[in-house]
């Protein structure tokens, strides 16, 4: 099969128009101004939605939250949206497309609801896409399954290797793979795929070995008294050395690092969160090791509940001051105050503001709680420093130096 | 800042533990508002657990947040949307001059004036609307009333705030006033003549809702635009709580239109009194109160000449709605405006100077507004297949403020006689017989998921929930 004969979905979004009280809610909500209307409708551009559902709590009517699956080549227009009375019905897929469809997942996976770049920095490298898919995944072979978090912590964060032997898996720091979870769910369909954030910089978890590392959190929930595990970590969580793993990927392409002398990296994250931001870290420190180092600022904002379940905690303390500088947030820390990442933002806001002014890259990954926290901050900060915040998210967004990716 | 801080008394986003004599003054208040909701708030509700929306931000991802509220104990609050450091004046003669953080003496009377006339329509409704509980034709129904009711409460707050912060002793007793001022009392009236109308029935309700409200979702935009930084940032956020009122308008005509349609398509009637007889509202008679909530509702834009819209631009404390994305020089002191007059029996159209005509712009804009509603609703009985359709009357029908009060206007636009109107008005305006007969259909449906005979389900529940939601305990 050639990548052409590929097809690529979307979950397109539209507005129903006869639900709709043309009221401008969503319009004026919409981060990306992906919505528009004119006299009749009010409509969805799917050139520009990115599927964050900023829109969809503030809509009073609910006709904000309609979906269709629908090849990408045949998106509804912006045109064809404003003439329509009622919604199209849900159109069929045939199922010899869907079987070499490829789902275009990776915005609808973002939650986040700022304005993030549509576009990589201009010195990323240019990133392979969709080379294997849910018909089509390539197996990889676990080499390593480690706790990262501490054996009394109640939260059970592991680093997994994944070792792709000598099939092609080319991902940068800061893309996605996609797990799919072996069996089926209780109406006997198969799981769906569940995305995971690279851990491990472009030349493998291990320098020169064609492999990669995840951060997977066991997500354990508690419903109605009875205990429900979350199938795709628990299944990697439990993975033994040796086990195969169907995986496809790579995905996204935004959430990329710059590569270019003096280019600057603010890392705001939380949790599992800390992926990427691990990842870029790595492929840095390596650069710097042989000699090639890009002459650059890093500053890590990382939170969790506490040192014992904060991924990374050890080695991170190894790494210089001069190299990284690291803010380690704790919100659950007997006896001390609850501090979350954007308290950190605060306390350096000096030396942050210093940074926006120059050739920066923001990235900001972890739970969606943290986002609208961090967001005020920076907001607040440049307000201090008499930056005015607001034209340079714009701008930051506009040359692909802000990034947002929560969950 | 964005969120809100609910640790305290009364729960703000405007740091109001920071300025300890507001904060006494407000908590001074809070009580009476307290006490007037009790005496004037929804009819026997106040033990009910009710499915309501409670904002914790302001921001998109934190101003919808459901759950099951006791009224009394919803959390009414003062928020505001987020500040903009650059904000400029961007109309009338301070254009260009950032934007008020305080009053200005020199406009501190009349902006006075407009945060008590918009503040006394938020209680006023509630009033207007405390017996419907009783009739709610569902649950689904009865819990979008109550929203409406809390949120109006709490736009009260929101100008009450600014009556206190801003305006020293007098806005103490005026915001006491607000409290004391009732809807239809002989003595003590509301302000504006449709807030002293009753909302006898759901019919009228939603027609209010449709009408009365985007009224006020047109005085909020032009108060969204005011130099006075505080008043527009209020206003901002009360336009995204306005949303749903409206659509519990539009929605609710759009579903009794769309029920008496499949009434008449069953039984293949279309006389009304047929219909009538088969317990669903005939369309002529929605056509009737159509007619009398738009011609009272377009009466609160004020008179079409008007000084003190002129006044109220010209130094920047209300604008023009979407003021801002208007393309032109936002004095407008050399322009013009083509409103109607009377001359030799006939409305004919004359040019006057638009400063003055500030209240019909925004009065046309309405209308256009609503206009496009109509049409939705003429979509759904197009759908059915049926050749009736709504029509908005003239704008000088049925006025009694401006030009055409006194006048006699027929719903087509034609001057007419008194014997004319006499003869016809049976026709345009809702009779004693039409109110009876729309109350005998109101009896209250509590059991979740039905609906009365006289209106359809809705398409969709609240916030992804099942029509046949619990979205009232009754305890």
């Amino acid at each position: 099969m050639s990548a052409n004969d590929i097809q690529v979905l979307i979950r397109q979004h539209l507005i129903d128009p006869e639900v709709c009280i043309r009221c401008n809610t969503c319009e004026e909500t919409c981060p990306i101004d992906a919505i528009t209307h004119d006299d009749r409708n009010y409509v969805v551009d799917p050139a520009i939605c990115n599927g964050c559902n900023a829109c969809v709590p503030p809509c009073p009517t609910g006709s904000i939250d309609h979906w269709r699956t629908i090849p990408k080549v045949a998106a509804y227009t912006v045109a064809d949206q404003l003439t329509w009375d009622e919604l199209p019905a849900q159109q069929d897929i045939p199922e010899e497309s869907l079987a070499t469809a490829v789902i275009e997942a990776t915005p609808q996976h973002n939650a986040a609801v700022s304005a993030t770049s549509l576009l990589p920095p201009h010195s990323a490298e240019k990133p392979q896409l969709n080379l294997f898919d849910i018909r089509h995944p390539v197996t990889a072979t676990v080499t390593g399954n480690y706790r990262l978090t501490d054996a009394h912590a109640e939260s059970d964060v592991r680093h997994i290797v994944l070792d792709f032997g000598n099939q092609i898996f080319p991902v940068l720091e800061g893309q996605s793979i996609g797990v799919i979870p072996p069996g089926t769910d209780a109406s006997g369909k198969p799981h769906y795929l569940r995305m995971y954030s690279v851990a491990s910089a472009r030349d493998g978890e291990r320098a020169g070995y064609n492999n990669l590392a995840l951060t997977v959190k066991r997500v354990l929930l508690k419903e109605e008294g009875k205990q429900i595990k979350g199938v795709a970590s628990n299944y990697l969580c439990d993975l033994q050395k040796g086990d195969k793993v169907h995986v496809t990927g790579p995905f996204g392409d935004r959430f990329l690092m710059p590569n270019h002398q003096g280019s600057n990296l603010i890392m705001i994250c939380t949790g599992t969160g800390a992926a990427p931001m691990r990842a870029m870290t790595e492929y840095r420190r390596r650069l710097l090791t042989n000699s090639k180092a890009v002459d650059g600022k890093l500053m890590l904002f990382f939170g969790a509940r506490s040192p014992e379940e904060l991924p990374y905690f050890g080695p991170l303390r190894k790494l210089p001051a001069s190299f990284i500088e690291q803010h380690l947030a704790f919100s659950r820390v007997d006896g001390a105050p609850r501090v979350y990442v954007q308290d950190k933002l605060r306390e350096a806001y000096k030396a942050v503001t210093e940074l926006l002014l120059g050739d920066t890259y923001i990235y900001i990954c972890g739970l969606k709680g943290m986002e609208a926290g961090v967001m005020e901050a920076l907001s607040d900060m440049c307000r201090a420093a008499n930056l005015d915040w607001n034209s340079l998210h714009a701008t930051m967004v506009a040359e692909g130096r802000f990034h947002v990716e929560t969950y | 800042m964005s969120s809100i801080n609910y640790s305290e008394k009364i729960p703000n986003n405007v740091n109001l533990s920071e300025d300890r004599t507001l904060q006494r003054a407000l908590e001074h208040w809070q009580p009476n508002y307290l006490q007037w909701w009790q005496d004037m708030g929804p009819d026997g509700s106040h033990g009910f657990d009710v499915y309501l929306r409670t904002a914790v931000s302001t921001t998109p991802e934190g101003w919808a947040h459901f759950g099951h509220v006791k009224m009394p104990d919803y959390r009414w609050g003062i928020f505001l949307a987020a500040q903009d450091q650059n904000r400029q004046v961007h109309f009338g003669e301070h254009k260009g001059e950032a934007a008020w953080q305080d009053v200005p003496g020199e406009h501190r009377a009349n902006l006075r004036r407009i945060i008590v006339t918009q503040g006394d329509t938020e209680p006023a409704s509630v009033e207007q609307q405390r017996h419907l509980g009783l009739t709610a034709p569902s649950q689904y129904d009865l819990r979008n009333l109550f929203q409406i009711n809390v949120e109006e409460g709490r736009h009260l707050w929101a100008m009450v705030y600014l009556l206190h912060k801003y305006f020293g002793r007098d806005g103490r007793e005026e915001a006491e006033a607000l409290l004391h001022r009732n809807s239809g009392d002989q003595d003590n009236p509301r302000i504006l003549e449709a807030f002293n109308e009753e909302t006898p029935d759901w019919l009228a309700f939603y027609m209010f809702t449709y009408f009365t409200d985007r009224d006020g979702k047109f005085q909020l935009c032009a108060l969204a635009e005011s130099g006075f930084d505080p008043l527009a940032r209020t206003c901002r956020f009360m336009l995204t709580e306005e949303a749903h009122h409206m659509f519990v308008g539009e929605s609710g005509i759009s579903r009794t239109i769309q029920r008496t349609c499949q009434i008449m398509k069953e039984h293949g009637i279309e006389d009304p009194e047929q219909v009538r007889q088969q317990g669903v509202i005939d369309l002529p008679t929605l056509q009737r109160y159509l007619n009398f909530h738009f011609s009272v509702t377009i009466d609160l834009f004020g008179a079409d000449q008007s000084s003190n819209a002129a006044t109220f631009y010209s130094s920047g404390l209300k604008g023009r709605y979407e003021e801002t994305k208007r393309d032109d020089d936002h004095l407008l002191k050399g322009e013009h405006y083509r409103i109607l007059e009377v001359q030799n029996g006939k409305l004919v159209e004359k040019e006057v100077p638009m400063l003055n005509s500030l209240n019909e712009v925004l009065r046309d804009d309405y209308i256009k507004d609503s206009i496009a509603g109509i049409g939705r609703w003429n979509k759904v009985i197009e759908k059915a297949g049926l050749s009736f359709r709504l029509q908005a009357p003239h704008k000088a029908f049925n006025r009694h403020i401006g030009t055409f009060a006194g006048m006699r206007v027929s719903p087509d636009g034609r001057v007419i006689s008194e014997a004319e109107w006499q003869a016809n008005v049976r026709s345009w305006l809702p009779t004693e017989e039409d109110r009876a007969y729309v109350a005998s259909l109101m009896g209250r449906v509590i059991e979740p998921g039905k609906m009365a005979n006289w209106i359809a389900p809705p398409p969709v529940g609240i916030n992804r929930q099942p029509v046949d939601f619990d979205y009232v305990r009754f305890n």
